[in-house]
């Protein structure tokens, strides 16, 4: 089990993790899911000791890390792909990690062929390409057998078969009652990976739940709606209990809106009862990379200005300028 | 990535038993750094280098200060030959050779900043001082006997060129042309030389420590040898070009001019530590920095 407790760590005047606690349970693929620069993998750092954090603790089955005797048999960690010498191979990696442990030589032989690498374990790392870089790091972390373990963007540079194959292995290991941390800047490859998600942006805790939770309550259905009255339509839409949202009209449409918390029929009966003429009424499903998008917008480090482009009218929500 | 089974980890990974394992601690430490500093191509290279260049630069420039003699021009290396042949041999190869000793040292901790393989030692050891140590551990043993080794030959190559050679010189002695044939003789039995050959390689070893120092607190490759590089080739020496008797003091507690005399094989006049208390100061120079570099270690973020 690995717990946080108001981690706060600040580079220079940048804030990257800021008063962060969590708790993630074994026996299940917990994942971790924030834009770039949310601060992922800074808070695995701090978990982990390698950075002191400003305020707070982390904790790993009630200790910190750097209590840990021999923490590889404790905690397994796959850091950035390349936490390792380019020239030395594989085995010589793998090796000396394993006699800072006190780990047979024949455990390196297990994990390189766990991860597949048992035949180009005695070349330079140099010369892998990065799923290969991957794949020894996973092996490291899988050394000392740990009940615990942290993977920081695991499937980065990894093709189908091999992204396939870290999901089954995540899965499986969780399984065994061990505690599995990932961190992923995809929403859909943690939704077919991840039993619970913690979501952050700009170091802060933005949401934590199940992901059966997360993806019914971020694919919250919605239905379109054009009509030249949308005006009255807002409100009567309002008057029922629904929630509508107006919509920037691309040019030459009609306007429309986004109506959340009535469905499809029930709007176009009002709109009926009222008289009002509807030229479009289209149920929505929204995406769950769209949800995490729209969840994180305001928490993007490094967004482009998206004032600059184009808009999509069904993209954004309503910007005052635009409303009739 | 050529056919890689999927999941059959079941075999591998059998539920969190803990994989027996033999004690560990800080012999494991020193056999994982051992198994570091073999395992790059970095410490071959350079320590061929440092072999190469020590012996062939020794080997070379006794062999053209002879020739030099002989040929009647008499440069200052020329008459440091005849009056201190020990120090000659033991300054010229092993004086260009042991720049390699101070990239490697630097190297051997500079390396893994740079490749990020620094973070995977440390999650294996979070108590981090015992990298450190082991690691120093590890490389002065390296060096100490590659140095010696090192040492002792330069020595023998330079007593084989230098024994039995007849020099030819022309001393002008109360306005008469002498001519002059003298040898001289080299052996480890003299006063002194013993302890200078040995000592060279001690101070080789030290600079190693010393750079290795200089690189856990730089962190950066090319900074790190750039600085100990200037240190030893530059900024010490130079300093002997200060001022006053406050001057000659900061030169000779400087650590590579304190370190250096113990590779001398008798004592240059006006000097102010012993060759071994100048090694003492070399000595000491090197746990301070490491004792910096550990200090650091424990609170920079990695």
């Amino acid at each position: 089990m690995i717990e946080a407790q108001d981690l706060t760590k600040r580079y220079g005047d940048k804030l990257a993790v800021d008063h962060l606690s969590f708790t993630v349970e074994p026996g299940r693929v917990t994942g971790f899911l924030g834009p770039n620069g949310a601060g992922k993998s800074t808070t695995m750092r701090l978990v982990l000791g390698l950075d002191r954090p400003n305020t707070g603790t982390a904790t790993i089955d009630g200790r910190p890390y750097a209590e840990l005797a021999q923490p590889l048999r404790t905690v397994g960690a796959l850091l950035e792909a390349k936490a390792m010498h380019p020239g030395r191979s594989a085995r010589n990696h793998l090796l000396f990690l394993a006699q800072t442990q006190g780990l047979p030589r024949r455990r390196v032989d297990e994990v390189l062929e766990l991860v597949g690498l048992r035949d180009v374990a005695r070349q330079r790392i140099r010369g892998y390409s990065l799923g290969m870089s991957q794949r020894v790091g996973i092996a490291a972390a899988m050394l000392g057998n740990p009940s615990v373990l942290l993977l920081d963007e695991p499937v980065n540079g990894l093709d189908p078969e091999g992204i396939l194959w870290i999901r089954n292995l995540m899965k499986h290991l969780a399984s065994e009652q061990r505690t599995i941390f990932v961190s992923s800047h995809l929403m859909n490859e943690m939704a077919v990976t991840a039993d619970h998600l913690i979501v952050i942006g700009k170091g802060k805790l933005i949401a934590e739940s199940s992901t059966q939770e997360f993806i019914e309550r971020s694919s919250e259905k919605s239905v379109l709606v054009r009509s030249p009255d949308s005006g009255a339509l807002a409100d009567l839409i309002a008057a029922e209990g629904g929630k509508a949202i107006r919509q920037d009209p691309a040019r030459g449409q009609t306007a429309a809106l986004r109506v959340t918390g009535l469905d499809a029929p029930r709007i176009g009966e009002i709109a009926a009862a009222n008289r009002i003429v509807l030229h479009e009424l289209a149920p929505q499903l929204g995406s769950l990379e769209e949800a995490f998008i729209e969840m994180t917008a305001d928490s993007v480090e490094y967004g482009g200005d998206t004032s600059a482009v184009p808009q999509e009218p069904a993209a954004s929500t309503a910007s005052p300028g635009s409303s009739q | 990535m050529t056919s890689v089974s999927p999941p059959s980890p079941v075999t591998a990974t059998a539920p969190p038993a803990p994989v027996p394992a033999h004690r560990s601690g800080f012999g494991g430490y020193l056999l994982a750094e051992w198994t570091k500093i073999r395992s790059v191509r970095s410490t071959v290279w350079t320590l061929a280098i440092f072999v190469v260049v020590s012996l062939g630069l020794t080997a070379l420039f006794t062999w053209l200060t002879l020739n030099a003699l002989n040929n009647g021009r008499r440069g200052e290396a020329a008459s440091s030959i005849v009056t201190d042949p020990v120090s000659f041999i033991l300054g010229t190869g092993l004086g260009l050779g042991q720049l390699a000793i101070c990239v490697l040292g630097a190297l051997v901790i500079t390396s893994e900043y740079s490749s990020g393989a620094i973070r995977s030692a440390l999650l294996a050891v979070p108590r981090r001082y015992p990298v450190l140590l082991a690691k120093g551990l590890v490389f002065a043993a390296l060096v100490i006997v590659v140095g010696e080794i090192v040492a002792f030959l330069s020595f023998f190559i330079g007593k084989v060129l230098v024994n039995g050679h007849v020099i030819t010189g022309r001393l002008t002695v109360a306005g008469h042309h002498v001519i002059v044939h003298r040898t001289i003789t080299v052996s480890l039995s003299q006063p002194g030389v013993l302890q200078a050959v040995a000592g060279s390689g001690l101070y080789l070893t030290v600079l190693g420590l010393f750079a290795l120092a200089i690189g856990g607190l730089i962190r950066h490759t090319a900074g790190a040898i750039t600085a100990v590089i200037g240190m030893v080739l530059v900024i010490f020496p130079l300093a002997g070009l200060l001022p006053d008797s406050w001057g000659a003091h900061v030169h000779a507690y400087l650590p590579t001019v304190a370190g250096q005399l113990i590779t001398q094989d008798k004592p240059t006049a006006g000097q102010l530590l012993s060759a071994w208390q100048g090694f003492g100061v070399f000595c000491a120079w090197t746990a301070l920095l490491l004792a910096a570099a550990i200090f650091l270690l424990q609170r920079r973020d990695a």
